[in-house]
């Protein structure tokens, strides 16, 4: 039993079931991040939680309650919306408060409450302004200071940062973060952004067409996704899927794929489970970074693996410089230091780190090794 | 308000020379003149003596100065069997105006928040048909409604009045108000909702505040509708009947002595509430019937 519990919860609009049988338990303090493309169902399982829609199956309680039907004011959570909806005619001190004066708490504690939050924030000297007066960075900070002021259980983001510009949203995911740790709050955080995803959780909830794909701390998403959408939703530029046949040599399992010219290549497997895949296709999943120059492979792998291959393209992006090549027919994209000698259309020796390679059933999208 | 309404003219498309600019700016005069006329003719014949206009031009100026027209007009003149002027008629007229535009107005405000943020299974259908009232001719309706003012004992009374035009201007508000507050993001109810404000408060604190250019839109039309309307006073009148009504039977007179000046005099004078309301808000009205069409 968790702090906040989302048990076997479905939503249906009419005959159309758009969550299915979603079951996620929120520990106290838990940063939990819903992460998905748009239409997957994140935003209306928020919605579910504040109780701006009805819950057509299955239970979400809050401290050990049932909150389904409750109204959203007696739920005891505060929501940050996308477009900060700030009431445009009230004043950003007025803006905070309001939750306050609706419950019924008396004007002192309204406002000693506000000084705090307000000087937690750094936006003590905006507190008379209207909302039309700030930048979009205030707004943001307003619409969590509003969500402060009634130090509720749990707290809910909906895309806070999708609406700033691209400098100013790592600031404040960074001000989020620090906020998190200092306050030690329950969150729940909706974002299509899989870095935001990575950097703020304590867990993600990976989410696709209504189903949770995926839950578990953002390293184990990473590193061990469980099926190919997770894999390559994921991580950017995406995990490289990559066509291979497992063939045994030596008593070990290894990928066989095939560089630019069609010639084969063989990729010694980490992965022991896979020895009963012999003579079957799997789907080899390696991160960019897991490819590099050799000079700036990993150290501590035991399974660096070398392979000659054409150069496609090189994109340098000042840190790293991304390289791509075909493999099996697909493009393929490493990650490496910038100033790795390496030219399109001259072959390279690549160096793949093998401990990190996951691999897919292409049946059934799902992981099968490690 | 010229520079917001028309501010198309320094950087329009079409670039002119000087002599076409004074042309187009004389034929604007011209027709502003024009336009004007009807007034100039109104306000100079009501502060002439009576003899001044049976004898000579219509448009000269007074030779005479007096305001007895307006003072006839307005207290003594023969309205119907009594010379009471237009002041019982016009009170009675404000006492209609002024609590069914503000009802009317209201529960368009109310209607329209429903429609938009509360909304049920059908609610475009109910919505289609209160627009569709807007296309219903006032004819088709004096029946049933003089029967139904009958039904209720508001027949010939100022309540009935107010009913009658509450029930047909709340088409129009909805209209309005719908419109308007479609465009008010649905987060900021969510918002207040999760703060605890119910759904009059909602109104009341958040989304009132903001209505002021439609609420102007909807009192203008409301006001010089419901003002000018001459059928439904005249039907469902009775006793106290609208200044319309009032200022028909002082003009078709058909006994005695034509005292244009009287005339003119009670015209302007029923005429000016809609005139100070125009002037008042006007502005306000371009900028609220563009707030709902156009964003930003």
């Amino acid at each position: 039993m968790g702090f906040l519990d989302i048990s076997n919860v479905t939503k249906s609009y009419g005959s159309v079931e758009v969550l299915h049988r979603v079951d996620i338990s929120v520990e106290e303090g838990e940063f939990l991040v819903l992460v998905g493309p748009s239409g997957c169902g994140k935003s209306t399982l928020l919605n579910m939680i504040a109780g701006l829609e009805g819950i057509t199956g299955g239970e979400i309680s809050i401290k050990g309650r049932v909150v389904n039907g409750v109204h959203p004011s007696k739920r005891n959570i505060a929501m940050v919306f996308q477009s900060y909806a700030l009431y445009p005619n009230m004043t950003v001190g007025q803006n905070m408060t309001f939750g306050l004066e609706m419950h019924g708490v008396p004007k002192p504690e309204r406002d000693k409450a506000l000084a705090e939050v307000a000087k937690l924030l750094q936006i003590d000297h905006l507190l008379d302004r209207k909302p039309g007066q700030l930048s979009g960075g205030q707004r943001q900070r307003v619409a969590m200071g509003r969500a402060l002021v009634r130090d509720p259980d749990v707290f809910l983001f909906d895309e806070p940062l999708s609406n700033l510009d691209a400098k100013l949203r790592v600031d404040m995911r960074t001000e989020i973060k620090k906020l998190h740790q200092k306050l030690r709050t329950t969150i729940v955080y909706v974002t299509h952004d899989q870095i935001e995803a990575m950097t703020l959780s304590t867990r993600i909830a990976v989410m696709n067409k209504g189903h949770v794909q995926q839950l578990g701390k953002p390293k184990e998403i990473y590193d061990s996704p469980a099926n190919l959408f997770v894999a390559t939703f994921m991580g950017s530029p995406a995990m490289n899927i990559v066509p291979a046949k497992v063939v045994m040599e030596g008593g070990r399992p290894q990928a066989q794929v095939t560089d630019a010219e069609g010639r084969p290549i063989l990729l010694a497997l980490e992965q022991g489970n896979l020895a009963g895949w012999e003579g079957r296709d799997i789907l080899l999943g390696i991160r960019p970074e897991a490819i590099t120059d050799p000079e700036g492979a990993d150290r501590n792998s035991h399974a660096i693996r070398s392979l000659s291959n054409l150069v496609t393209v090189t994109e340098p992006a000042g840190a790293d410089t991304f390289v791509t090549m075909s493999l099996s027919g697909r493009d393929v994209i490493a990650r490496m230091r910038a100033d790795a000698a390496v030219h399109p259309g001259q072959r390279f020796d690549f160096a793949v780190n093998m401990e990190k390679a996951v691999a897919f059933d292409p049946a059934t999208e799902e992981r099968i090794a490690p | 308000m010229a520079s917001s309404v028309s501010g198309a003219t320094q950087d329009s498309a079409v670039s002119t020379g000087n002599v076409t600019r004074v042309f187009i700016y004389l034929v604007l005069i011209l027709f502003a003149l024009f336009y004007l006329l009807p007034l100039y003719v109104m306000a100079v014949n009501s502060v002439k003596p009576l003899a001044e206009i049976t004898g000579g031009n219509m448009m000269a100026l007074p030779r005479d100065w007096t305001l007895e027209p307006w003072g006839a007009a307005w207290s003594t003149a023969q309205i119907g069997v009594s010379p009471t002027g237009l002041k019982p008629y016009f009170l009675n007229s404000i006492l209609m105006v002024v609590p069914a535009v503000a009802i009317s107005t209201v529960v368009g405000a109310l209607n329209g928040y429903i429609l938009t943020k509360w909304r049920f299974r059908g609610d475009t259908w109910v919505f289609g048909l209160m627009l569709f009232s807007c296309f219903i001719p006032f004819q088709i309706v004096l029946i049933p409604m003089a029967r139904v003012l009958g039904l209720l004992g508001l027949a010939g009374s100022v309540p009935g009045l107010i009913l009658v035009h509450v029930v047909y201007g709340i088409g129009f508000t909805t209209l309005y108000f719908r419109n308007y507050y479609a465009a008010f993001p649905t987060e900021l109810i969510r918002a207040a909702q999760i703060d605890g404000a119910g759904f009059f408060r909602i109104f009341w604190r958040i989304l009132l505040p903001v209505s002021g250019p439609i609420a102007v839109v909807s009192v203008i039309w409301q006001f010089t509708n419901i003002w000018n309307d001459f059928l439904f006073g005249v039907s469902f009148g009775g006793t106290s009947q609208p200044v319309t009504a009032a200022l028909n039977n002082l003009v078709q007179s058909s006994t005695g002595v034509k005292e244009y000046n009287v005339h003119f005099a009670g015209a302007i004078l029923a005429a000016l509430p809609t005139l100070f309301v125009y002037i008042v808000a006007g502005r306000y009205f371009v900028r609220g019937l563009m707030a709902g069409s156009v964003k930003g």
